[in-house]
């Protein structure tokens, strides 16, 4: 490979590439022909770099400069001023929220440099299209030596010493679940990686599961991938061909004489097939669907063989813990859970995005160092972890490290890895009654604590947010929840009630607010607030008229406004839009007393009239 | 293609080093040419191609060249800092295609600081 001068690396994960990186891409590539630099300068796509938010994201090497919301217009101005002139472009700069000035360096930015780079440690920084890239990286270093230095049972072993739980849900030891697979006598045996949603670059994940299957002895394996992630799909297949031809997969791998095949299995996005047996039921072409266990898959799975099930995540960390061993993985992390993990980072936040951290980090500073704290403006209300069934956490357990075991204990779960951050714009009855409206629409339907569970505590939530319930409600819903907990067949239903359960232990007062004052104070129940106008606020700017859709906010230029009730439909965006702190939300019995006040003062100023005439 | 042995894969690597070497960072050396207005008026652009083709034609992969703007001194154009690590950087003024080889191969690969091309050692104070 040629030395260039400069590298340039635009990302192209699902974020950037939407935000047409391939397009910007082109242009720079013409623009330094153009200037006779082709033999100086590489351009090429990377693996998702995490900054999604900012994208599409371009970091220059050797200068570690990092560009965001980079577009079209930009790239002769980078081409001419940093890559000729070697200035780097102010404007594209990341900026913290707080600051104007710019940050060159990627190592600089407190998004990058508090994250550790394991599973993603290549992000930004490879081709995910190139093979060869990745060898570069230490590539298939992890398989050579567990296919031509180890037997099965040393694999198992560091795996099983490096404390490495499964990245899935449940948390359980890798190298064990390995070893009880490889203990069952059968035939044939097979492997499989679970979703392939998280961008981590494809050979990562097809190491690890050719090491994976040494270790248990299987002869094929399947990458579980979901349709609605075509980027995925494409770039997994390019690199299932380039392994294949390597001879990286298929037989005799690397003259070791092991023989393993790989495919991509595509299959749609039901939520449930994320459950280990749903999922090898889709595979065999039957409805996803979980099967009681025992039998485990790893006795009985895919074709009644033994089955191991791995998340990408826990795929991607093998090959570095083949290569640098157990104590190694270890030295990150807590005793219990040791290493790292990838989180989605998402909600009020200056920063969002998918990072990688320690095992062990508290949720504080996930939030406040690589999350940049909250966005101007709004405090914060709770933490959802774990994705979609994840629970609520308040800010005073902020300092809790997240582990497996910290996390359970607040009804939370490390699950998905999902960071939802909510606000004071969040109100938690209707952050509840949405994960479980979505639980409703994924429950396959086979056990019944779920199927119909999930659908009547949808009804006792959907009474809270209007107004109708009472305060036996919460301690039904309560009940239920943990009976739906307990009894439910698989983990969808078990977690399910996580959102329910969380919120009405942290979150009372909120529901009594909405049962007993039939006021939502974050004005996200339309049945139960009043959006009014502080008129010792208001300075009369007029920007709240202007965004209201239904035209009904009216007053005069620097004179206090005013809301008319039998127009406002509770949208929330003269709320949002007001910088004077004028707009306020008050119970729902206030539109009533208002549109009161509104009728005495019109037939007061009728009145007015007519004596004056 | 053909089938991998695990000696092509380390050769593979080896091949890929020197493109890590300027994504990573962690160079021994890193040469930056001056290209202000100044310096491209003077020739900088020829002596960066100098460089970059010796040194991919030596196959070295320890070295960054990178480019900045004008160093302030624009009547010694071109101009080059040589960078070693744990070392102060030398500038070399008033180059051509011969001298940058040439101290491409005594200071940078010899160790040795071509000392009559020298404009100066160590970095302007900043405050």
């Amino acid at each position: 490979m040629e030395n260039y001068r400069a590298n340039i690396m635009l990302c192209g994960g699902t974020g950037c590439t939407a935000g047409g990186s391939l397009k910007i891409r082109e242009a720079m590539q013409q623009g330094i022909r153009d200037k006779g630099l082709e033999g100086e300068i590489n351009i090429q796509l990377t693996t998702c770099s995490g900054f999604c938010p900012q994208g599409p994201i371009m970091i220059v090497y050797p200068d570690n400069v990092l560009y965001q919301k980079v577009s079209l217009k930009d790239v002769p101005l980078i081409i001419e001023e940093h890559l000729i002139k070697g200035r780097p472009v102010e404007r594209l700069l990341y900026k913290e929220p707080a600051k104007k000035q710019g940050i060159p360096s990627i190592k600089d930015i407190p998004f990058f440099n508090r994250q550790v780079l394991r599973a993603l440690r290549n992000k930004g920084l490879i081709d995910p299209d190139s093979i060869d890239e990745y060898i570069a990286r230490d590539g298939y270093q992890a398989a050579a030596k567990a296919l031509l230095e180890m037997t099965p049972e040393e694999i198992i072993k560091v795996v099983k010493d490096s404390g490495l739980r499964g990245r899935g849900g449940a948390g359980m030891l890798t190298g064990l679940k390995w070893e009880r697979a490889a203990s069952v006598k059968a035939p044939e045996k097979f492997i499989i990686c679970n979703r392939s949603i998280i961008e981590v670059e494809p050979h990562l994940i097809i190491e690890g599961m050719i090491i994976g299957a040494r270790a248990i002895g299987a002869s094929q394996g399947y990458i579980y991938v979901r349709t609605g992630a075509p980027i995925i799909i494409e770039r997994l297949n390019r690199a299932l061909q380039q392994a294949r031809e390597y001879g990286l997969i298929g037989e005799n791998i690397l003259d070791s004489g092991f023989d393993f095949e790989l495919e991509l299995f595509a299959s749609s996005d039901e939520f449930v097939c994320g459950e280990e047996t749903a999922l090898l039921m889709s595979i065999q072409s039957m409805r996803g669907m979980p099967m009681p266990r025992p039998p485990f898959p790893v006795e009985k799975g895919l074709w009644d063989m033994p089955t191991v099930i791995n998340t990408v995540e826990t795929f991607a960390n093998i090959p570095q813990i083949i290569l640098n061993g157990a104590e190694w993985f270890r030295s990150v992390g807590t005793e219990k859970s040791p290493g790292t993990k990838i989180f989605n980072l998402s909600g009020a936040l200056n920063n969002t995005g998918l990072i990688e951290v320690p095992m062990g980090i508290t949720l504080r500073s996930i939030i406040n160092d690589i999350g940049g704290g909250l966005i101007k403006g709004r405090t914060f209300k709770a933490v959802q972890v774990g994705g979609s069934t994840g629970g609520y956490i308040p800010e005073q357990y902020l300092d809790m490290p997240v582990t497996y075991e910290d996390v359970t204990h607040m009804d939370a779960i490390i699950g998905s890895g999902g960071i939802a951050v909510l606000s004071d714009l969040n109100c938690m009855v209707s952050s509840a009654r949405f994960t479980i409206e979505f639980a409703v629409d994924e429950s396959c339907g086979k056990c019944p604590p779920c199927r119909i569970g999930t659908s009547v505590i949808l009804d006792l939530l959907n009474k809270v947010v209007n107004g109708t319930a009472t305060e036996e409600d919460i301690y039904l819903m309560e009940d239920l929840a943990l009976d739906i907990k307990n009894t439910s067949l698989c983990g969808l239903g078990q977690t399910a009630m996580n959102p329910v359960l969380s919120t009405i232990r942290f979150f009372k007062d909120e529901y009594l607010e909405h049962i007993n004052e039939k006021w939502c104070k974050a004005g996200v129940c339309k049945e139960l607030c009043t959006f009014y106008i502080d008129k010792e606020k208001c300075i009369g700017c007029g920007a709240c008229a202007r965004v209201c859709p239904k035209k009904a906010i009216s007053g005069e230029k620097k004179k206090p406004h005013h809301i008319d009730q039998s127009l406002c439909i509770q949208c929330r965006s003269c709320y949002e839009t007001c910088k004077f702190n004028a707009l306020k939300i008050g119970p729902r019995s206030m539109r009533e007393e208002l549109t009161d006040n509104e009728a005495a003062a019109y037939i007061k100023g009728a009145i007015k009239e007519v004596v004056q005439q | 293609m053909p089938r991998l042995t695990v000696d092509d894969l380390k050769r593979i690597k080896e091949q890929h080093k020197a493109a890590f070497t300027v994504r990573e960072g962690g160079a021994r050396v890193k040469i930056t040419v001056h290209m202000g207005t100044c310096g491209i008026a003077a020739g900088a652009r020829r002596i960066m191609e100098t460089l970059l083709g010796e040194i991919n034609k030596q196959g070295l992969s320890d070295i960054i060249v990178t480019t900045s703007g004008c160093a302030g001194l624009c009547s010694k154009e071109p101009m080059a800092t040589v960078d070693v690590t744990n070392e102060s950087p030398v500038k070399y003024g008033q180059l051509d295609e011969a001298k940058i080889l040439r101290i491409l191969n005594e200071h940078v690969i010899g160790g040795k600081v071509v000392e009559e091309y020298v404009l100066v050692s160590g970095n302007e104070t900043t405050i």
